[in-house]
């Protein structure tokens, strides 16, 4: 993979594809199992794909702590105006990192979309909106992550080293931005009315992680946004239904040209 | 040698209705509060006992859990302070990077040893790993709030001129103010359980001792070995008195009696690491190249494979025999004689220590068996510890 310096940061990126830009922010899990995605993408649009600090070989500068980091260094990316004004695409994790983005400021941002996002807690204290993924067994968790576990479900043991140490690292950043609070930023709910976006938020209809029903007031949340789902897919619908999605996001994005 | 008496205070009531995790995950209505209150003042007992017996004290802490319902390590110690006169209370110890507020352990260590008039040893201590969900800190930065913590309770302990400020990356106040202060100056003594060779250098640096649990035979010799190395390395003063073994003692009139104590015991060790595999490898808990290990496993959890005997074969802790576990070195069991030179080789074998952490009692081995344990231990077998120290 290459690397793009962002300030002081060095980060591993993929970049394929030709066509208007679109940056797209993973999840915490599965990075490797997005190539077939990547390839839909890349046939219709230039597609930038960071891997974030702290996951995989990019380096985590010490003080960053919070998905807060992250949004930041995202926004100096996209102030650079290297790709121009990108479509934002975030998977999961990465969805909260786009929301984090985007109420910040959606300048340099074309539109949004969110798969499976995290985030945003909308129940009570006793409620849990994001399945609790470090308390699941992973008979469990597979099973909400995925339709068809049987079939995405990686073979571990035939990894490589490197590789494994990768998918250490990225599930070690996940926990490290992602603990406590789980999965969301409480203070997020309030400025979602800042997304001022169009916006695509696509959901595998078997989540077990985030259901469509979370999606579904997430969209609802979102000043100007739309809501897909997928069947057949769970928590990763890009990786299940690769090309159900890259059309989604084809679509969404010609239609607001048009 | 120092010799200390531990135990877990082991709920083990409930056992019989667990499976697949005793801890984390069980529902407290398996705790009958009355039966509960009985174990408490019994173990306490045993403890109280320690201090005509000329055997410290050892206290500790676990959470959600059967195998232990010693949840804050300080109320026994607290208890003890007033009980006994005469030996030390140790700590093994205060989960400081779980702890979310570190005045408040420096409070507690400070009062409790101004209460026994100076006889506390401070053990600060990572957790094991299925600690981490009961009390829901981040895995991923655990040793570094760690020693933030650890250097604050210190400076908190040992600065006795009014308020100082501490703005750090984990912890913030300021009017940091503790007290009482310590009877022990500059502090009591520092104790940090450790499970490897690069930890026991951190320790060692530091100059706390170290408390080796479970390591037996062969692990516990490089861990040793570390520790020696760095500490003249950093020029610190090395004396058996920084390093600490702990093992599973049954002491009998005959073999059999001995053999018989320390399979009770052993019930420690068959439950201690059951929990839903889940618990067991929390992300950046461990090392990335231990999770990436873990993770090629698919939940087997990188603690399989700890116990091993002399010759390298894998022993289950489940299914541990007292054999077994006399090989493995964590078990000394049998006459007075037989312990004695059990403990003796074990001890040439790993280079020597200054603390023998005796696990006195555990599982179900009851109030009279535990008494006549520590008693005859202390009548045959300690008044022999200390040629050891001088060896």
């Amino acid at each position: 993979m290459e690397r793009i310096q962002i300030g002081d940061v060095s980060l591993e990126v993929l970049i394929a594809g030709d066509g208007p830009p679109l940056l797209f922010l993973h999840g915490g899990d599965y990075f490797a199992q997005h190539r077939v995605f990547f390839d839909r993408l890349a046939r219709r649009w230039r597609v930038v794909a960071p891997r974030h600090p702290g996951f995989g070989n990019s380096e985590r500068p010490e003080g960053f702590r919070t998905v807060n980091d992250l949004a930041y260094l995202y926004l100096d990316l996209l102030e650079r105006r290297d790709f121009g004004k990108p479509t934002l695409v975030g998977a999961s994790f990465g969805g909260w990192i786009a929301l984090e983005i985007c109420i910040r400021s959606c300048e340099a941002i074309d539109r949004l979309v969110l798969i499976d996002s995290v985030g945003v807690k909308f129940g009570g204290r006793e409620e849990r909106d994001i399945a609790d993924i470090y308390a699941l067994s992973s008979d469990e968790l597979l099973r909400r992550s995925f339709f068809d576990p049987v079939r995405l479900a990686p073979d571990y043991a035939r990894l490589s080293d490197d590789e494994l140490n990768e998918i250490a690292r990225d599930r070690q950043a996940t926990a490290l931005y992602g603990w406590r609070p789980y999965m969301h930023n409480p203070g997020l709910r309030q400025w979602l009315h800042r997304v001022r976006v169009p916006s695509l938020a696509i959901w595998g209809e078997n989540d077990g992680i985030v259901t469509p029903d979370y999606g579904r007031k997430l969209s609802r949340s979102l000043p100007d946004a739309r809501f897909e789902t997928i069947s057949k897919a769970g928590h990763y619908p890009q990786i299940e239904r690769p090309d159900e999605v890259a059309d989604a996001i084809n679509q969404f994005a010609r239609a607001e040209v048009l | 040698m120092q010799v200390w008496h531990f135990s877990e205070m082991a709920y083990h009531p409930a056992w019989p209705e667990l499976r697949d995790s005793y801890r984390v995950v069980i529902p407290n209505r398996l705790f009958d509060p009355k039966i509960g209150a009985d174990l408490y003042h019994r173990y306490l007992d045993e403890w109280a006992l320690c201090d005509e017996l000329g055997i410290n004290i050892m206290t500790n802490e676990h959470h959600a859990t059967a195998t232990c319902a010693d949840s804050v390590c300080t109320i026994p110690m607290a208890i003890l302070a007033r009980e006994t006169k005469q030996v030390r209370l140790l700590a093994l110890g205060m989960p400081i990077g779980n702890r979310n507020d570190p005045i408040r352990v420096a409070e507690e260590y400070s009062m409790l040893d101004v209460i026994s008039r100076g006889r506390i040893e401070m053990g600060f201590v990572k957790g094991v790993s299925f600690e981490i969900s009961p009390a829901n800190t981040n895995p991923a930065d655990l040793m570094e709030r760690f020693w933030e913590a650890h250097d604050l309770i210190l400076r908190a302990m040992t600065s006795h001129d009014g308020p100082f400020n501490w703005e750090g990356t984990h912890f913030h106040y300021r009017s940091v103010n503790v007290w009482p202060r310590p009877w022990q100056q500059p502090h009591p003594p520092v104790w940090m359980p450790v499970g490897s060779p690069g930890s026991a250098m951190e320790a060692a640096e530091r100059g706390m001792t170290i408390g080796v649990l479970n390591t037996g035979w062969v692990r516990t010799p490089p861990i040793f070995e570390a520790y020696r190395r760095k500490a003249a390395e950093v020029g610190r003063p090395m004396s058996p008195q920084r390093l600490a073994y702990m093992a599973l003692i049954g002491v009998g009139n005959s073999r059999e009696e001995g053999e018989r104590r320390a399979n009770h015991i052993l019930g420690y060790s068959r439950t201690s690491g059951i929990v839903a595999p889940q618990f067991m490898n929390p992300p950046g808990y461990a090392s990335v190249a231990q999770s990436a290990h873990a993770i090629k496993a698919s939940g087997a959890g990188f603690r399989a494979g700890r116990i091993q005997s002399r010759d390298g074969r894998n022993i289950d802790p489940r299914t541990m025999t007292v054999a077994d576990a006399i090989d493995a070195g964590l078990v000394f069991a049998g006459t007075p004689d037989e312990v004695f030179d059990q403990l003796s080789a074990f001890y040439d074998r790993v280079g020597g220590f200054g603390h023998l952490l005796m696990m006195g009692q555990g599982g179900l081995l009851d109030h009279d068996e535990t008494v006549a344990n520590l008693t005859l231990f202390s009548r045959e077998v300690l008044p022999r510890v200390g040629d050891l120290a001088a060896m």
